[in-house]
């Protein structure tokens, strides 16, 4: 049904695309994978109408296609789902999935025709408990996307791009994700699925097309590949050991941060210690308050309750700031939102912390360099670039750099691989080890689970805010979810 | 909330009570609550001084107050919903009071042509600061200041004071009225309505929503946004040339401070502020805004009535403001959740 061959692609005389081809055939998942900057994003938009191509052709059942708006792509069956949702809040479920195409009677908007149809279109994706009146900004993120994809059927959408739909899921929710994908291939949809999850890709997809700097390396059929090959083609080269070795026994050094007895509204009867050269991962399931530990430590929600030492000496940090001077750092979950200021600098961003609170290394140029050198950050525009035209990966890499100029002497990490692509992701895996090997003591929180078993020396499971138990380093993906999920508190009292 | 399973099937209709709770929190229905305090307690503070605040010239008065400002704040309502902002709506108001003096030259036969010239030149000027603010990628904010700043050019340089004279029958929009209510009340309310039907039963009203609250989202949902804008700017000089046309009748001649002496730029965005639409676009509405129309008018009969001190006045509607906001503010937070 859909067919781009050749597309080439430049900006401002960089091309990005070098003669991609992608076919897709009704009611099939083609998963579209790669790193960041590896075109998967460029090609989608120019299907989707929001780029226009150098070169290349489109071809929608055998008639050639060319878009230059949107409202174009649209109008020959393309839809897309962002990551970022397209929903507007403050409006209805029915004033959204309408939008750009409202019914009308004589002219007018036919609220009531707008409303019937919505719940319709609802109840064919089996999301009947969605009222069409209900504001989006009320609804789950799950469920907001329930919207986006009867806004994409609303509008006669034949080919669905969906990209990085589970990134902002949980656990449970991605599997109403998966049925609702399911459902529409059901209808004839095709769909053109770009992940980071191999999970996802090998759960869903008939093919697998891989990209690498703006090239086609192959494209796979999923039943006859394994998630090596793929990530193989992705990279370019094996990545054999995932994981930097841990701490060997008898170099860790004295605790550096304990919490006893700590609690918030949110958390009770914390309990942990963290070494001079230790990772210790926090896992728990969402909301069981992981998030919650670091920003208590951190001081952003500080405990009320329980004592906490660094160093030895009791601290009790009532806002970032104090927590910053102490010696703690936070790499949080939203980096955009919470660890860069987008429009300033790589540089500006690297000495946002030390200018602010004071501590830490001077706020020259040899300190910028210096620390860029050591997060490794490679990036053609130097230390002058908007952090904002960075790759995800290479975002990271700056929170950290700034982190470091404040010389801290514990390291939050909140989910530090989120939305980068598998290199980056490498990457920064093996410079919190150096960093911990170098005498810091890390806290590390990932709701990806190999990430955690893989990273961490010792791991602590929270659930319900509490404890629910420590694991060594190495556990298993069972032991974690059982505490997790408190299968281990049911065994215990059967 | 690890056990939390999708939370159950909502009923497909919200309960009474919760329908009503957030009808409540809506700024629309909040400001006119807060009209009707403002009125209860300005009569309760005059009564008490001895005076009396509901008598049928004051309610004429407080009405007649809210007809230029009202105007106006409706036309900027429609900029500011859509995600832009109108500055040039002072001067535009002058203008356009001394385009219809002038070209009614006092005499009942150019009624007509002096009405399609204001609102002529009106929409010019509106497709002009559209056209800017889409077409040259110029912020509303220095966009609609220059178009401003050259309309206040062209009148400090051809005017130095009232201009042209408007017709008797046409100060008779400015003057007459049924029982208390002015009939100006009634143009106000036609245009209110008008731009109401609009935003809520048309196409082009639900895409003023989509392109402020999210111009990206709009215009990935099939929305031209762009002309949106375009339609936006022109619709709020339109109802700046119809406020300029009741200020001509009101004054039976064309004024370069028409506009400017009142303010109505910087009051206009008031009160469309205080009615609860959001400053940078996507949510509020036509109802909120004659709200806040109301309760400044309201407030400054009371001030007038109590002789208040001018610069305490000043004083008190700028916290009525902030305060406003503020507890709107919180209300959106407590509300729903972020994204």
């Amino acid at each position: 049904m859909l067919l781009m061959q050749d597309m080439t692609k430049s900006f401002l005389g960089i091309r990005v695309l070098h003669s991609v081809s992608l076919d897709l055939a009704p009611g099939e998942v083609h998963a579209v994978v790669g790193e960041n900057g590896a075109g998967k994003s460029t090609l989608m938009k120019l299907l989707s109408g929001e780029h226009t191509p150098d070169g290349g052709r489109i071809e929608i059942d055998g008639t050639p296609v060319a878009f230059g708006h949107p409202a174009q792509a649209q109008a020959a069956g393309v839809g897309i789902i962002h990551q970022e949702l397209a929903l507007l809040p403050d409006r209805t479920v029915a004033e959204n999935v309408f939008l750009g195409r409202e019914p009308t009677r004589r002219g007018l908007v036919d609220r009531a025709a707008m409303a019937r149809r919505t719940t319709e279109l609802l109840a064919e994706l089996h999301a009947d408990g969605i009222a069409p009146d209900t504001p989006v900004r009320a609804l789950s993120v799950a469920r907001q996307q329930t919207v986006e994809v009867a806004k994409a059927l609303a509008a006669d959408v034949r080919i669905l791009i969906m990209d990085e739909p589970t990134a902002a899921l949980a656990e449970h929710e991605v599997a109403s994700l998966f049925d609702l994908v399911r459902r529409l291939t059901e209808r004839g949809l095709g769909i053109l699925y770009v992940s980071h999850r191999m999970r996802e890709i090998f759960a869903l997809s008939r093919r697998v097309t891989v990209l690498k700097d703006g090239r086609l390396v192959t494209c796979l059929n999923t039943a006859e590949t394994d998630v090596d090959a793929v990530v193989r083609a992705m990279v370019g080269h094996e990545l054999s050991a995932y994981y930097p070795p841990r701490a060997a026994p008898g170099t860790l050094g004295a605790p550096v941060l304990t919490v006893s007895g700590g609690g918030n509204d949110r958390l009770a009867d914390i309990e942990l210690t963290v070494r001079a050269g230790e990772v210790l991962g926090v896992a728990g399931l969402q909301g069981s308050g992981r998030s919650a530990l670091a920003r208590a430590v951190f001081g952003a929600d500080p405990f009320t309750r329980g004592r906490m030492t660094l160093a030895g000496r009791e601290v009790r940090p009532r806002r970032p700031r104090e927590a910053i001077r102490a010696g703690i750092a936070l790499v949080g979950e939203d980096r955009k939102a919470e660890g860069l200021a987008l429009r300033q600098s790589v540089r500006d961003n690297t000495l946002l912390v030390t200018r602010a609170v004071g501590v830490g290394e001077r706020t020259g140029e040899t300190t910028v360099t210096r620390l860029l050198d050591r997060v490794r950050l490679a990036t053609s525009g130097g230390p002058g670039q908007e952090v904002r035209y960075l790759s995800g990966g290479n975002q990271q890499k700056v929170v950290i750099a700034k982190w470091l100029a404040a010389r801290p002497r514990v390291l939050l990490f909140d989910e530090p691989t989120r939305g980068v692509d598998v290199g980056a992701k490498a990457a920064i895996h093996t410079l919190v080890r150096e960093l911990a090997a170098e005498g810091l003591a890390v806290l590390l929180i990932s709701s990806e689970l190999p990430e955690l078993i893989g990273m961490s020396d010792r791991v602590l499971v929270l659930a319900d805010g509490r404890p629910a138990g420590e694991l060594p380093a190495g556990p298993s993906e069972e032991e974690i979810m059982r505490l997790a999920t408190g299968g281990a508190d049911r065994a215990g009292a059967a | 909330m690890a056990a939390a399973s999708p939370s159950p099937a909502l009923p497909a209709v919200a309960a009474p009570a919760a329908r009503w709770r957030r009808g409540l929190a809506d700024p629309a229905v909040g400001i006119w609550l807060a009209a009707l305090g403002v009125t209860l307690l300005g009569w309760a503070v005059v009564a008490v001084r001895g005076g009396e605040f509901l008598t049928q010239p004051n309610i004429t008065g407080i009405l007649q107050n809210c007809v230029a400002l009202g105007l106006i704040a409706l036309g900027q309502t429609m900029v500011i919903l859509t995600g832009s902002l109108d500055l040039s709506v002072a001067y535009l108001a002058s203008l356009g009071t001394l385009v219809a003096a002038e070209t009614m030259a006092g005499s009942d036969g150019n009624m007509v042509p002096a009405v399609v010239a204001v609102l002529a030149l009106c929409a010019g000027v509106g497709l002009a600061n559209g056209l800017i603010v889409t077409r040259l990628k110029v912020n509303a904010f220095i966009a609609t200041l220059g178009v401003a700043l050259i309309l206040r050019g062209w009148i400090e340089d051809n005017y130095t004071g009232p201009a042209g004279d408007v017709s008797r029958s046409f100060q008779r929009l400015g003057y007459d009225r049924i029982g208390p209510v002015p009939v100006s009340v009634f143009l106000l309310v036609g245009v209110a309505l008008a731009l109401w039907f609009v935003l809520r039963r048309t196409r082009l009203g639900h895409h003023m929503y989509a392109t402020g609250g999210d111009e990206h989202a709009a215009r990935l949902s099939g929305v031209r946004t762009e002309r949106t804008v375009l339609v936006a700017h022109v619709l709020c000089a339109l109802c700046v040339g119809i406020a300029a046309l009741f200020l001509a009748a009101r004054f039976g001649a064309g004024s370069p401070w028409a506009g400017t002496e009142a303010r109505y730029d910087l009051e206009s965005i008031a009160a469309v502020v205080l009615g609860g639409t959001l400053l940078a676009g996507g949510r509020g509405g036509v109802v909120g805004t004659l709200g806040g129309v109301t309760v400044l008018a309201v407030l400054d009969s009371v001030f007038n009535q109590l002789a208040v001190d001018p610069f305490f006045k000043n004083v008190l509607r700028g916290v009525v403001i902030i305060a406003a906001v503020a507890v709107y503010a919180r209300g959106r937070r407590s509300a729903g959740r972020s994204r």
